[in-house]
């Protein structure tokens, strides 16, 4: 049986959570019909994460390292990922839908002139290994459910979030080289640098709690209520538009439809109406609190609790309430 | 500088949309469409590019995808922002593609316009695939650099310096041109038509061209050549009603917390 790739994505030397997350369902897919599930990792030192992708369920881990591939290259990664196409003949290659992941899965599936089905949120795999997937569409309004005319090479880019890591312990993989294949002298774009970002630790796209703030923090000051909770969960921390055209918190924190689209355990929004350009990114949110002096406010619609009232009375209050929460945990 | 903008023409983003009866695809019938939002910031950029240089010339494409689709408005809104030519593509052989078979049918078009510089949204606000841009590229075998907020073009080296956010950071990335570089929000801020462009947009030259002109093969292009169908559409799935927490600020907030650990099990 033809195997699944999954390209587990690292950057300065860690794995992303949602490559890992690709892995365990490519796991799920497999265990069905038996078949192997091939990882490949890329990168300039990276033979060392090995063995965590092999505990994250990988039989076979494929390491293709070069001074090269020390910073994201379309060209130099699609030309790694046909190369181990081309030696595995897989159904499918999945990859998490990351900044990396979405660049990279349409020029590889345009190289190897194959279907690609990008940011999807369910996936169920036919006998014949043909991949039924569900994405979302229109801006989250809706859901496209897609299926590949042939079960071969079909790309996939998994949203981060919507599915499960899976953790095997004492398994160890077979760990192999893959060769990076020569500089095929196509003209290609090159990171000259990475700039870290002044914002929070955790990054919105990849957090398992997101506090947000809205319109109602009156000012940019009032953050502080907004971080302060954020910290006392370990959460990230996300804005609304409003929040952000008015200079509150810079565009990488703007959760909505033309934002970031997020899909975390917990989302709680803060002083946030809930138009339905931010529903757009947050709707998949599989716990949503709602803190919002007005009761008509469209976000009550979608919150799975909501509390009506003054949130400048509110968050100080929950942060205090989840500091005791968390350290009653550690007694 | 010869710059093409590729543009797509989508529902308004605030259109309420509905399903036709076999859940095949939206009923387009009522719907208003627009430029698709972020290739507003493609045009925009394309034009300030050629305002600073003081020479150059701004194409549009678009394709038709649909057959109820008229993306000749779009074209003319953007020859009213200021854009000098535009191109149709439009064949029934064209329609229902995926992004691989409409790649096809636009990088064709684009091997005939000469380009230093190509120019897209980051995404289609209808499809959310973010591929056929990237896929142009793949197809023309130039460089691309997707989702930029920020562009610095070096015309006597030929280079181009993109900044594209990522997970914690920006990445600061250069190109040699020709490229292919997809525009996300905060790159620019697009204009608007104004009534003098309006009129003049009327006299600017739109052509059309269909499978003849351009010389694709029938089983490449369209629903014949797309490697991944549509099996239907469906709602999200339908959230369970949630619940307001009464009481005052103190009570409300430890129900909240005590639900969100022993029911919601987030915390």
């Amino acid at each position: 049986m033809n195997p699944i790739l999954v390209f587990c994505e690292q950057r300065d030397g860690r794995l992303k959570k949602a490559g890992l997350e690709a892995l365990g369902e490519a796991c799920r897919l497999a265990a069905s019909a038996t078949r192997d599930v091939v990882a490949v990792v890329i990168g300039a030192q990276v033979a060392s994460l090995a063995g965590e992708v092999g505990r994250s369920g990988a039989s076979r881990v494929l390491v293709a390292e070069d001074p090269r591939l020390a910073q994201y290259s379309s060209e130099l990664f699609t030309s790694v990922l046909a190369e181990a196409a081309t030696l595995l003949d897989p159904v499918a290659i999945l990859m998490g839908a990351t900044a990396m992941g979405k660049d990279l899965a349409p020029k590889l599936a345009a190289r190897l002139k194959t279907s690609l089905a990008q940011d999807c949120v369910a996936l169920a795999m036919e006998a014949d290994g043909t991949v039924v997937a569900t994405r979302p569409v229109y801006g989250g309004k809706l859901r496209a459910v897609v299926k590949a005319k042939r079960p071969r090479l079909q790309v996939l880019t998994l949203r981060p979030n919507a599915f499960a890591r899976q953790e095997a312990a004492g398994a160890t993989a077979r760990v192999e080289t893959l060769a990076v294949p020569p500089d095929n002298g196509r003209p290609r774009a090159t990171v000259r640098e990475v700039q870290p970002s002044a914002g929070g630790k955790v990054e919105l796209t990849e957090a398992a709690i997101i506090v947000s703030g809205g319109r109602g923090l009156k000012g940019p000051e009032n953050f502080k209520l907004i971080e302060e909770l954020a910290a006392a969960l370990g959460a990230a921390v996300g804005a609304s538009r409003a929040a952000v055209d008015a200079g509150w918190k810079p565009h990488s924190y703007q959760v909505g439809l033309t934002g970031k689209t997020v899909s975390p355990q917990l989302y709680i929004a803060c002083g946030i109406s809930g138009a339905i350009q931010h529903q757009a990114g947050m709707s998949s949110a599989r716990t949503i609190v709602a803190i919002n002096a007005n009761p008509n406010a469209p976000i009550f619609k979608l919150a799975t609790y909501g509390l009506v009232g003054d949130l400048f009375e509110i968050v100080p209050l929950l942060t205090q309430e989840v500091k005791k929460l968390k350290g009653g945990d550690q007694a | 500088m010869r710059i093409v903008v590729c543009i797509k023409q989508v529902p308004a983003t605030e259109s309420k949309l509905t399903l036709l009866a076999d859940s095949s695809d939206i009923d387009r019938s009522g719907l208003s469409f627009i430029v698709n939002p972020y290739d507003d910031f493609a045009v925009e950029e394309a034009l300030r590019i050629k305002e600073r240089l003081g020479t150059g010339e701004v194409t549009v494409v678009s394709l038709r995808h649909h057959a109820m689709q008229k993306p000749e408005e779009a074209l003319r809104t953007c020859l009213a922002m200021g854009a000098d030519r535009a191109v149709l593509l439009s064949d029934a052989a064209f329609e229902g593609g995926d992004s691989l078979s409409a790649s096809v049918v636009l990088a064709e078009a684009l091997r005939r316009l000469s380009f230093d510089l190509i120019l897209c949204g980051k995404q289609a606000v209808d499809d959310d695939g973010g591929a056929v841009a990237i896929q142009v590229a793949e197809l023309l075998g130039i460089p691309h650099v997707a989702v930029i907020n920020k562009l610095e073009l070096n015309v006597p080296a030929r280079t181009a310096m993109a900044h594209r956010p990522v997970e914690g950071g920006v990445e600061v990335v250069e190109t040699p041109l020709p490229a292919l570089l997809t525009c996300q929000k905060g790159l620019n801020e697009p204009r608007y038509p104004s009534l003098p462009g309006i009129m003049k947009a009327k006299q600017k030259p739109l052509e059309v061209w269909n499978r003849e002109t351009l010389g694709v093969a029938a089983e490449t292009i369209g629903a014949a050549g797309a490697a991944v169908a549509t099996i239907r559409l469906e709602p999200p799935p339908v959230r369970p009603a949630g619940q307001i927490i009464d009481g005052d600020a103190g009570t409300a907030v430890k129900e909240l917390v005590r639900r969100l650990r022993e029911e919601a099990k987030v915390i």
